[in-house]
């Protein structure tokens, strides 16, 4: 799994169920390296699944089964012989709420290169401190890095979870709706730093917020939903990628009226 | 109160105000009586637990009259026996029972018994000490002091005091009053006892006696109510349940790790045999422990009588051994631990599991550094519960086969043993009234061991939830 191309992933063909429903039908997108790529669309659309799909951490959810081609560098994810474990650290995610570690700030950051086998006081030492400096919180905390890290603000919480995830040195960051639980101004210190992540990593996000997707943004994936009555009164719903561009140009001229009445607010 | 939405309206369903305000003193009405309940059963739940340490406390304290061959006040100068030197000790045998002194004597004496009186206690106490000028007589030609000396420098003062307290005193209980009488109508018990016994015996005494005190907890059991301790079954119940938690704890804890982490809930068949082994859980936590205590006596008395006796370790003796009460109890304590841990494992949030797991972490390493600390403090809930029903109970160490009279206290898992339930439900049985003292007494030693092993645990659980919070 080498990271080669413009591309980091290339999704062909990708449907995914929850049991026997059908959760997301027949994704096609290709994910650029070192761009942070938006994943925009009303509740229930599949964004979040997709973006769990690109490290298989729909693996962990019961019942859930892929079938497509999902690529990362060339690399099919979803064959017998790739282990999920390897795929998650070198493809890293930040979730929605916040989720430190009940351990210190210091033990937090230390806990991924510590599951790799890194045991070295003054290499842990020396990763916990760029790691911090990484998501802009050295300052805020170097003086009590033994601190709890749920004693932390929600804001800070969730640039120490960036923190530990770059600590295991991702080429990926995957992050679902990262600031839906945050104030504006923890919302505003997050997206700067993911601008300042894109130029190391490859960013896809999840995101509610459409001013978000445009401010941060370098291409914009808006998904939506199809719908299929059944017999017997019931709906079937699953969600399909509807449009893909550039962020600017998908909110400036999108290509379907469905988009256009989604970023104007009309639905969602 | 101003009504905000207009219920002049037929449809609505709102009552109009007076109703309302009826309506409502009714319904704050209810409130109050199911509080008064809840408070109720609380006063109630305390009464009886008060009831239980006053019935306890008020047997196991308590003035007893006692009948002595020699009282105890007139033993040394001063009174107080158990602070004298072992000169004085000495001399106190030998002005009241020369020969039992010369019996101390002999008991540690070189020369066979039939020869002791006619030999020279330069033979006799070859190796001891003999004091100057009395290594040509025989031990019958000593005069008291000569005696004395030779006591004081060759029985150790343990044993003096013992034999004092044993034999020489002779205390014999005729009978005990609870704690309250004692102190509120001594006037009254010791008229009783004047007139009750002071006619036929000598030397009766009426004292105040704590039957819980230091030497009850470190003396082994005796027939004697006087002179028993509890020490026997305090460490029969110490070494159940050390081995029953050393036993339970892993394999409760491994069960409740399979069951939530790797029961395969994708595979259909897995996850039914995972259902079915846990509903069995459930309904093993609720057999009554005599059914254990069979098991315990087939599979461990019996059948594996060789690992439990300790024959394969060159150990003598059959089957009913501390090993086989553990292995029990831990069979009978399982069911809670492992139901508590799953709960507790269960509880664990979802999304630290995903945290880790997102870092590139393995099944067991998620489990071992996340899962596994996250769930301790309930985890150790659960294994408290379990060690607290293994301390009190005592059908099935009946059914495996304590001894209820054992005078040597168990020293390792192949020893054979009585622990403290068994024996107080021994000493209540027996005829004098002086062992339900004894057992009172030694009821308290039961609950305060339980509220220590608790507390070592409820520490533990708070330990590490300080941890998680940091």
């Amino acid at each position: 799994m080498t990271q080669n191309g413009a591309y980091a992933f290339e999704l062909k063909d990708v449907n995914i169920y929850y049991g026997t429903k059908l959760a997301v039908k027949d994704v096609n997108i290709t994910i650029p390296n070192q761009k942070i790529t938006a994943f925009i669309g009303p509740s229930g659309c599949g964004k979040s699944t997709v973006l769990r799909a690109l490290n298989r951490m729909n693996d962990l959810i019961i019942g859930a089964r892929l079938d497509g081609d999902v690529r990362f560098g060339g690399q099919n994810l979803y064959e017998p012989t790739v282990d999920p474990v390897e795929v998650r650290r070198r493809i890293g995610m930040v979730f929605q709420k916040p989720n430190p570690f009940p351990k210190s700030i210091y033990d937090n950051i230390a806990y991924g290169p510590r599951l790799l086998g890194v045991r070295a006081k003054s290499m842990l030492d020396d990763i916990v401190e760029s790691c911090l400096k990484g998501s802009y919180l050295w300052d805020e905390v170097k003086g009590d890095l033994k601190k709890s890290g749920l004693a932390l603000s929600g804001g800070q919480q969730q640039r120490l979870c960036i923190a530990r995830t770059i600590a295991v040195e991702p080429e990926v960051i995957l992050m679902d709706e990262p600031c839906s639980a945050l104030d504006p101004i923890a919302t505003q210190a997050i997206e700067e730093l993911m601008r300042d992540l894109v130029k190391q990593y490859t960013i896809v996000i999840v995101t509610h917020n459409m001013q978000q997707a445009q401010r941060v943004s370098d291409f914009t994936a808006f998904y939506s939903i199809r719908k299929e009555a059944e017999s017997g009164g019931k709906e079937n719903r699953w969600g399909i990628l509807a449009e893909y561009a550039p962020t600017e140009r998908l909110f400036s001229n999108p290509a379907s009226e469905e988009t256009e009445r989604y970023i104007r607010g009309e639905f969602g | 109160m101003a009504t905000v939405i207009d219920s002049s309206d037929n449809k609505s369903f709102m009552p109009d105000e007076a109703a309302f305000k009826r309506g409502l003193a009714g319904r704050q009405t209810r409130g109050r009586v199911w509080q008064i309940f809840f408070v109720a059963s609380i006063v109630i739940a305390l009464l009886a637990l008060l009831a239980l340490f006053f019935n306890v406390v008020n047997s196991s304290f308590g003035l007893v009259a006692s009948t002595f061959q020699v009282d105890p006040d007139s033993i040394v100068e001063g009174g107080d026996f158990a602070a004298a030197s072992t000169e004085e000790l000495a001399a106190a045998i030998v002005r009241l029972r020369e020969n039992p002194a010369k019996v101390l004597v002999r008991d540690i004496s070189a020369v066979p018994t039939n020869e002791f009186t006619t030999r020279p206690l330069n033979d006799v106490l070859a190796g001891r000490t003999v004091p100057e000028g009395l290594g040509e007589l025989t031990i019958n030609e000593l005069t008291p002091e000569q005696l004395t000396s030779v006591v004081a420098a060759n029985v150790s003062r343990d044993v003096l005091l013992t034999y004092i307290a044993d034999d020489l005193v002779g205390e014999d209980v005729l009978e005990t009053f609870p704690l309250i009488d004692s102190l509120f109508n001594r006037g009254t018990i010791e008229a009783f006892v004047l007139e009750e016994f002071g006619g036929e015996e000598e030397n009766i005494e009426v004292y105040f006696r704590s039957w819980l005190r230091p030497s009850f907890i470190v003396t082994k059991q005796s027939s004697d109510p006087i002179a028993t301790g509890v020490s026997t079954a305090l460490l029969g119940t110490v070494w159940i349940v050390g081995i029953t938690v050393l036993v339970a704890f892993p394999i409760g804890v491994g069960a409740a790790i399979y069951l939530e982490e790797y029961s395969t809930p994708n595979n259909k068949w897995a996850n039914r045999f995972a259902r079915l082994v846990e509903t069995n859980i459930r309904n093993l936590a609720g057999v009554p422990s005599i059914i254990y205590g069979l098991l315990g006596l087939a599979i461990f008395v019996r059948a594996l009588v060789d690992i439990t006796s300790g024959s394969f370790l060159g150990f003598e003796g059959n089957g009913r051994t501390i090993l086989s009460a553990s292995l029990t109890m831990a069979l009978l304590v399982l069911p809670v631990i492992i139901i508590n841990a799953q709960e507790a494992i269960r509880a664990v949030p979802p999304s630290i599991r995903e945290a880790s797991y997102g870092l590139g972490a393995t099944k067991w390493q998620t489990i071992w550094r996340q899962v596994l600390p996250a769930g301790m403090p309930g985890i150790l809930t659960g294994t408290i519960l379990g060690m607290s029903r293994a301390i009190g109970e005592t059908a099935p160490l009946v059914v495996i086969g304590a001894s209820t009279a054992i005078f040597v206290d168990p020293n390792g898992p192949f020893s054979s043993f009585t622990a403290l339930p068994i024996q107080i439900y021994q000493w209540t049985a027996r005829p004098q009234p002086e062992f339900r003292a004894v057992a009172a007494a030694a009821i308290i030693v039961l609950l305060v061991l339980l509220l220590l092993l608790n507390a070592t645990a409820i520490f533990l659980r708070q330990y590490f939830r300080r941890k998680l919070q940091g």
